[in-house]
């Protein structure tokens, strides 16, 4: 479900917590009479979209970058510097160059979404992101024909991340997407959360989101967005390409080599948390099923 | 350690009696369930649980193999404390896994799934079932059963303790060093007591 936020809104304007989240269910409860477009346009989306709180959100986080643990990104990101900040955007473009970041922003339309994310870890939680289609940047720099896919680039930071002097992973952090999941309407650049700044922890300034892949996919903070004709290097299919695949959509019939993915734990959903089954494309599947037609999604895991 | 400091030590514990450790054990698992209801275990209360009852197993079966070594280089004899810290590390480990079939995984079908298709799952099953004879005759009726066999039954901690490292080892997403350190100490634990590795005690 998407919704038009104003760009314009100060953190004095944000709802507070308790009553966004109570307007969600008038808005949900609208939806179901019919009355959905009343709150702006409507996206198909999972079944039970109640958003994590604030707290779920900013302190249950992978960032390797600041460390292996849940609450290292939090706990470990404070001297990281989100500002300034640019985005280096490179390859098969029109217009290549280094973009401030509120240049990028400029002119673009900043949209409430609320998104499932799926861990390849096996838990989930509901993000209500504030960002704005990833294609509206591409379309911004000018894609040339010849590009197949989008590489995104993490900050490599050695003295504001204290996770990097462990070699967990080959940094700088590095994903990337075939282009047209990259344009894919769902397939959010995000500024922010519960219509606050992104936090160190959660990616700021800017990352991308792609709520149909698990969320090694969605790189965080990004300093360089690179079009080219191959497949990009990719961290986690470098580090173990048996278990991470360069698609990683998120499917309940592909395990994991380690584990099932065929539930998962639902993050905030009580002491102890629930089990829900785990859907196919994270729920997302009538609006993306159709970019993988024809394709074994076994092999191109 | 010299003589002249093993030997204040020993004569300090030998006074002090193994069955307070069987108190203090409850303690852990009673500050977690404490910290579960109060909220302070953080987002994913339930995974910190069980990651922490399965550290402190493997931090208590480091402690049991380390008794040994300790003895032959230190001169300090934990010798008596050694069956309390066995069948505590048995007590997390069960914990430690009705945490996991119980309140994490929930599903039994999921579970039947995990114990015969996952490799960490098998590896940590197959420590815990090497570990239920040791556990069950950790007493002096066993001992006295099972003489000289009890000894050979009890060196089943050794691949135990392994299988619970790799557990640890394979269960992380990359090349993590904190499990690979503690796979490390029980490799090297296991190493002293190689033939070769240092002088026997008669």
């Amino acid at each position: 479900m998407a919704r038009n936020w104003n760009g314009n809104l100060t953190e004095n304007d944000v709802t507070p917590e308790h009553l966004w989240l109570n307007r969600r269910q008038i808005m949900a409860g609208m939806a179901g009479l019919g009355l959905g477009s009343i709150g702006g346009t409507a996206m198909a989306a999972p079944s039970d979209l109640t958003p994590n709180d604030y707290e779920a959100i900013t302190h249950y986080n992978n960032f390797y970058e600041f460390g292996v643990g849940k609450e290292d990104p939090a706990d470990y990101s404070g001297k990281f510097v989100t500002s300034p900040w640019s985005i280096e955007v490179a390859g098969l473009v029109d217009k290549p160059g280094t973009y401030a970041l509120e240049d990028i922003l400029k002119g673009k339309q900043i949209e409430e979404r609320i998104y499932r994310l799926r861990c390849v870890e096996a838990w989930s939680m509901v993000i209500p992101w504030n960002g704005f289609p990833l294609s509206a940047l591409l379309n911004q720099v000018g894609v040339q024909s010849g590009a197949k896919y989008v590489a995104f680039e993490t900050a490599l930071k050695p003295d504001e991340m204290p996770g990097v002097s462990r070699r967990v992973l080959d940094w700088p952090y590095r994903e990337g997407l075939r282009l047209d999941e990259a344009m894919h309407p769902l397939t959010l650049m995000a500024t922010g959360i519960y219509g606050k700044d992104l936090l160190n922890q959660n990616g700021a300034p800017i990352r991308v989101v792609v709520p149909w892949k698990y969320g090694f996919k969605s790189a965080k903070s990004i300093v360089r967005i690179t079009l080219q004709e191959d497949q990009p290097f990719t961290s986690w299919k470098d580090a173990n390409y048996r278990e991470y695949g360069f698609y990683s959509n998120v499917n309940p019939q592909v395990s994991h080599p380690r584990w099932s993915q065929a539930t998962e734990r639902v993050i905030g959903s009580g002491l102890i948390p629930k089990r829900r089954e785990t859907e196919m494309f994270n729920g997302y599947g009538d609006e993306v099923a159709s970019l993988y037609t024809g394709m074994d999604l076994k092999k191109n895991y | 350690m010299p003589a002249s400091l093993s030997g204040p030590v020993n004569r300090v514990l030998r006074p002090v009696p193994a069955w307070p450790l069987y108190i203090l054990a409850v303690l852990p698992p009673a500050w977690l369930v404490w910290g579960l209801f109060q909220g302070r275990l953080g987002v994913d209360p339930v995974k910190t649980m069980e990651h922490q009852m399965g550290l402190w197993a493997l931090w208590l079966i480091i402690a049991g193999l380390a008794v040994t070594p300790i003895r032959r280089i230190l001169g300090v004899s934990f010798l008596k404390y050694r069956r309390a810290i066995g069948l505590v590390a048995f007590f997390y480990i069960l914990l430690h896994l009705l945490i996991w079939l119980v309140l994490d995984v929930q599903i039994p079908a999921q579970i039947l799934a995990d114990l015969t298709k996952r490799p960490y799952i098998i590896l940590g099953m197959a420590a815990f079932v090497l570990l239920i004879p040791l556990a069950v005759t950790s007493n002096a009726v066993s001992i006295r059963r099972l003489g000289r066999n009890w000894r050979r039954l009890h060196l089943l901690v050794y691949p135990a303790a392994v299988l619970g490292g790799l557990h640890y080892v394979i269960l992380v997403k990359g090349i993590q060093m904190t499990p690979i350190l503690y796979l490390l100490a029980i490799l090297g634990l296991l190493a002293f007591r190689l033939p070769w590795t240092g002088r026997r005690p008669r």
